[in-house]
């Protein structure tokens, strides 16, 4: 079974929480979506397997060949190619690697070239697989380390895949949770929190996803995401109150359940709470 | 010689547009006979890359110079490429443009965006 686990916020704790639910299962895989900020492996520090590089193909132009018919510029929906004074131009930050530009000219006056834009790590820590991909910096969207990672590693349906999605809900949280099975929503108790809570709702509902919510680092207070939640029917499966203790385990990068039988506890109850709903 | 404004409604009181990329008509005004063109901004409803779209029809319609409020830099590599000179216009109408740039009041903008994508502008 797959879980994604995304919040909309950041900070919500959605690494812990998918860290901490891959550790307390006999065996399972994690994978780190948040690929421009990927930091599962602080708490699982893998031993490393192997890493293969991700590479996007880029249009390249022959200008002598190129006669300015402009079928490519007015093909490229992401206007990632211009024509100017008798030459063109390619923005390759700005395509997003369809190739559709490449088959379209008459003149074959366009090729490609691999523009390598990040890695994905595979390594082992204890228990756990652990998949980590990597954007580099200043590249635009990581969301074809994100799709090379969903189509090379979600073969096996046998153990538990937890899925630690970036923040947001745009394309790079959609192509994270494509695969899985279950969404687990991990909302904090903010005005903000319960913002983004409601994006993300609207998104795994969008995307016909069977979803259930942790609430995080409650306080004994007024909870926005909790209201939401009674108003709207949506399921908790968890609410987790705000622990210092915790905190400086995440701080030191170690993994609760390994330090308290309380949290494992709360994890391995939260593994079946959701393979419950998953299953209903 | 042609200037090109990103403006709010496709009229002579039409004010600048607070932005380029997205702004919903371009006028271009020829300085010699005091006449202008209106052209619908299509970047306006595309995904991305408005900015380079837009700056592909201030080429197409032969523009010498652009006046406005700010620019993002996949726009001003377009235009740049093209020798269009890049002016920051001032907040107002058309006319009040063309006259600051007359008086030569208008400043050569200098400063580039790394774009709104869709976030403000």
């Amino acid at each position: 079974m797959t879980i994604a686990v995304l919040s909309g916020k950041g900070g919500t704790g959605k690494t812990v929480i998918a860290v901490n639910l891959a550790s307390v299962s006999t065996h399972a895989v994690y994978i780190d979506c948040d690929v421009e900020e990927p930091n599962g492996h602080l708490f699982f520090r893998p031993i490393p397997k192997s890493s293969v590089e991700v590479a996007l193909k880029i249009p390249v132009v022959d200008n002598l060949r190129c006669t300015g018919c402009r079928k490519c510029v007015d093909f490229c929906r992401f206007n990632a190619l211009a024509f100017i004074q008798n030459r063109l131009l390619v923005f390759s930050d700005l395509c997003h690697a369809c190739g559709g530009c490449v088959v379209l000219c008459p003149e074959k006056a366009l090729s490609e070239r691999e523009m390598p834009i990040g890695n994905i790590s595979y390594g082992i820590s204890e228990n756990v697989e652990v998949i980590t991909g990597n954007l580099q910096p200043g590249k635009v969207s990581g969301v074809p380390i994100i799709r090379q990672m969903v189509e090379n590693f979600y073969t096996n349906k046998e153990i538990p895949i937890y899925i630690d999605c970036p923040p947001g809900s745009s394309c790079s949280v959609m192509e994270s949770i494509k695969p899985a099975d279950y969404c687990l929503i991990i909302a904090e108790s903010s005005v903000f929190g319960c913002h983004d809570l409601k994006m993300v709702h609207e998104l795994v509902v969008e995307l016909h996803k069977p979803f259930g919510i942790v609430l995080n680092k409650c306080f004994n207070e007024e909870n926005p995401s909790e209201q939401y939640c009674l108003e709207n029917g949506l399921p908790i499966l968890a609410k987790i109150p705000f622990d210092r203790e915790l905190n400086k385990w995440n701080a030191n990068g170690l993994i609760a359940v390994k330090q308290s039988p309380d949290y494992h506890q709360l994890f391995q109850d939260l593994v079946t709470k959701i393979q419950a709903e998953a299953t209903k | 010689m042609i200037i090109a404004m990103p403006v709010t409604s496709p009229d002579s009181n039409a004010l600048l547009y607070h932005s380029f990329g997205r702004a919903p008509f371009f006028v271009f005004y020829d300085l010699n006979t005091d006449s202008m063109r209106f052209v619908t901004n299509e970047a306006t409803t595309t995904q991305g890359g408005a900015g380079i779209k837009a700056a592909q029809i201030i080429v197409d319609n032969h523009a010498n110079c652009l006046f406005t409020p700010q620019c993002g830099e996949n726009s001003v590599s377009v235009l740049i490429g093209a020798k269009i000179i890049i002016y920051r216009s001032i907040p107002g109408t058309i006319a009040n443009n063309v006259h600051a740039f007359k008086s030569e009041k208008l400043e050569l903008l200098h400063e580039t965006h790394t774009g709104f994508h869709g976030h403000q502008g």
